[in-house]
């Protein structure tokens, strides 16, 4: 299918690109319409990947076959698994009979019946502490919550009963759990259902935290996590969900995992060491694009793992470009930017830095509900941009 | 010999105790065994109550006597190390309350599971663990069940997941083991432990709802010693029949300082778990001597009389001992024998938890994973780096 060479103007043209009518969950039309643009960027192997906003190099891998969205790896990931390992199971609302509420559970019920796919009432504390209690016991439960907003109510579980029961135990009793949902900023759905927890739960000792960007990264990912015989807190984003990545041959196995802990380079450059993760690596590749023809070479790293973070990774890069800039949805204040700044500064990148570190974050604000205040309480590409010119002084 | 028994006569004579059925005996043996009549329990949403009528083996007997004392000398010798300064931080004391922990080991296997809440050291013990494991957790030494990175609130055996400090979060994890329990299919069942005042938490109305709803093998069993640290039952709960609390989840309300009751209630509720009925509500009506922890001196908010007339009356190990020796099923030396015997061991235990070293430093980062590669922490600042093994 070859790519039209304009970006669509209009939904009419979007619809025309069976490629990309893929409809998240609850974005609107104008957002679909951005993420389209983005996806066309990435798309290649044989797609020529033209838009207004430019060219990129990638790193071509060997040729791969399948397009994947990333709420269908998440998908393939949890059936391999729970076909893996018969302790496997997964709970939470709506994952079993309404098939997930974003769909990621989709088909699961049907195959593994109630024992392994299971309904909970609308009770976070209770379902989470059960689901604790269970991976104490010998099982290994995937714990969903429809957004991490709602792990709020059960946030005791997580921190209290799973990240610190190992410690407290010296060893004797292990919590193989993973926590996973859609985490940070949608469309729309205003303050409490918008929050970035990765600087909360990537606080806490006894927890790995992890943030998927691409298809890959979260099918590889979330099999890793699950595989792992400790607590992994899963964080995904809603707008991504529905986002089709181009799959690896190597992706396509059922053995296919990603390493927690290390972070992926998506983009060589000189100038400036961009890291990011989640749904703003899209963003900061696009920003890359279009600084790429002034001549700005940036180098942006998918963290994929919050914690712990793979700082070695950053510290490489930024001794070769010797500027930093991180991009996150999360508020600025304690946030995941704030981390790598005081990680970078302690360590032997610092000496290798022309100028001070530039976080790009959230707007300090609760998350408004209109259009217009809610796109300017997130980093667009233009803030990105703006950023990373500002950093390095041009 | 006769004097012996008319020794034995008299002593029942004075006490008020419960009335004994007593079976056919010689008098050059012990008797082997006695029926006794119990408490009738008070039933919720059930049709029969557990027996009133039960027997009791006088190695039973001896059993639940030496696990009874074991446990007071243990919690009292925790007092003493506490006031010393030798145990730090929280130390909440379960002397008086020995009969839950005995009677409900009585009536489930060690390979069923159960988890309660910080006042946990008597179940570590009726759990599997040993008194020096416990004392040497509790003075923080390497020797301890968890190598004194726990402390009292978090000591854990095999089927036993502690030890919890969060008030009222061990009952959804209890609830999780059964869950466990019924998805592997084993026909073991999970007791979940918590205080009058944690039953008024929502999470335990969570717990209840999902454990009745998918039929978990569950037993949640409430220890109602009357006071929530200093608020009394009456200041802090609107219905007082904790038994009832659980609505749809049948219950019974226990007499708690009797180890008889307490058993046949467990033995009650475990047949109905794991018939598949689902899960079951116990309320053990119980009483703690000491304060709420070892910083509350436990009089401010009720009587010195009232410690001293539970004391008095309902000592669960003096019942025991009344029981055993009217019957006729001990001497009064055989169990100062066991009473010789366990000091020591308390002792013994105390002596290695005083001298045991404490944990090496190079375990300080270690056990934050399980089973995973070695990795690097922080230390307290940029230029120590420490290894954390798991």
């Amino acid at each position: 299918m070859t790519a039209s060479a304009s970006l669509p103007n209009c939904i009419s043209d979007w619809l025309k690109r069976p490629d990309l009518r893929i409809v998240p969950a609850f974005s609107l039309p104008e957002d679909r319409l951005n993420m389209a643009a983005s996806v066309r960027c990435f798309l290649r192997s044989g797609k020529n990947a033209v838009s207004t906003l430019g060219q990129r190099g990638f790193h071509k891998s060997a040729p791969a076959s399948a397009q994947m969205m990333v709420r269908d790896a998440l998908n393939q990931a949890m059936d391999e698994e729970l076909e893996r390992d018969e302790r496997v199971f997964l709970l939470g609302e709506e994952v079993a009979q309404y098939d997930g509420a974003y769909k990621v559970s989709r088909g699961l019920w049907k195959k593994y019946g109630d024992k392994r796919i299971i309904d909970t009432p609308i009770t976070e504390m209770g379902f989470t502490g059960i689901a604790v209690g269970a991976a104490m016991a010998g099982l290994r439960p995937i714990c969903e919550f429809m957004t991490f907003n709602f792990s709020m109510q059960a946030i005791d579980q997580v921190i209290n009963s799973a990240a610190k029961t190992c410690y407290m135990s010296a060893g004797r009793q292990s919590v193989p759990i993973v926590f996973r949902g859609p985490n940070g900023a949608s469309a729309g759905v205003a303050a409490q259902h918008s929050q970035c927890f990765a600087a909360w739960y990537a606080h806490c000792p006894g927890l790995k935290v992890v943030s998927p960007w691409s298809a890959e990264d979260a099918k590889g990912l979330l099999k890793s996590a699950i595989r792992d015989d400790n607590p992994v807190v899963f964080l995904e984003n809603e707008l991504m969900y529905g986002v089709p990545f181009e799959m690896s041959e190597e992706s396509q196995s059922k053995d296919f995992t990603i390493p927690i802990g290390k972070a992926k380079v998506e983009r060589q450059g000189t100038h400036v060491t961009v890291v990011t993760h989640s749904r703003y690596v899209s963003h900061c590749l696009d920003a890359a694009a279009v600084l790429a023809k002034e001549g700005i070479e940036c180098e942006v790293i998918n963290l994929r793992t919050i914690r712990p973070l793979d700082v070695e990774t950053i510290e490489a890069s930024v001794m070769k470009t010797s500027h930093l800039v991180t991009v996150e949805g999360g508020w600025p204040q304690f946030g995941v930017g704030a981390e790598i700044c005081a990680m970078v500064m302690e360590g032997p990148a610092f000496n290798f830095l022309d100028a001070p570190a530039t976080r790009v974050t959230g707007v300090d604000i609760p998350m408004p509900y209109a259009k217009i205040l809610e796109d300017n309480s997130l980093p667009q590409i233009k803030d990105i941009i703006a950023s990373i010119k500002k950093t390095l002084n041009v | 010999m006769l004097t012996n028994f008319s020794n034995v006569l008299r002593v029942c004579a004075q006490r008020n105790g419960a009335a004994a059925v007593v079976s056919a005996r010689t008098y050059a043996d012990f008797t082997t065994q006695a029926t006794f009549e119990i408490k009738k329990c008070d039933i919720h949403k059930l049709d029969e109550a557990p027996a009133t009528q039960v027997v009791m083996t006088r190695d039973e007997g001896l059993k639940y006597y030496r696990v009874m004392q074991t446990i007071r000398r243990m919690e009292l010798k925790a007092d003493q190390l506490y006031k010393q300064k030798i145990i730090r931080g929280f130390c909440h004391l379960y002397d008086g309350q020995e009969a839950c922990a005995v009677g409900i080991e009585a009536g489930i296997n060690l390979t069923d599971h159960l988890i309660t809440a910080y006042r946990a050291h008597g179940y570590t013990y009726t759990r599997g663990g040993t008194v020096k494991e416990i004392m040497a957790e509790l003075t923080g030494r390497r020797g301890g069940i968890a190598k004194g990175k726990g402390g009292s609130m978090h000591m854990y055996t095999k089927n036993f997941y502690g030890g919890n400090g969060i008030v009222g979060a061990q009952v959804p994890l209890g609830a999780g083991v059964a869950l466990a329990c019924q998805y592997q299919g084993n026909n073991e069942l999970s007791v979940s432990l918590y205080g009058d005042g944690a039953a008024n938490q929502g999470q335990i109305f969570e717990t209840y709802n999902m454990a009745a709803l998918w039929k978990l093998p569950a037993i949640f069993i409430c220890e109602n010693n009357r006071y929530g640290m200093g608020t009394s039952v009456e200041r802090s709960a609107a219905s007082t029949d904790y038994y009832k609390r659980g609505d749809y989840i049948p219950g019974l309300r226990v007499d708690g300082m009797d180890v008889l009751c307490v058993r046949e209630a467990t033995k009650f509720a475990a047949d109905h778990c794991r018939s598949g009925k689902g899960p079951m509500l116990m309320e053990l009506q119980t009483y703690r001597y000491h304060g709420h922890s070892m910083s509350d001196p436990g009089v401010s908010y009720r009587t010195r009389e009232e410690i001293q007339e539970v004391r008095g009356k309902s000592d669960p190990i003096s019942l025991l001992k009344d029981r055993m020796l009217s019957n006729n099923m001990a001497s009064v030396e055989e169990l100062k024998e066991i009473d010789v015997s366990v000091r020591k061991e308390i002792e013994d235990a105390a002596q290695f938890a005083t001298t045991d070293p404490e944990p090496p430093l190079e375990e300080l980062c270690n056990h934050i994973f399980y089973n995973d590669a070695d990795l690097e922490v922080r230390g307290t600042n940029p230029w120590t780096t420490l290894k954390s093994v798991s």
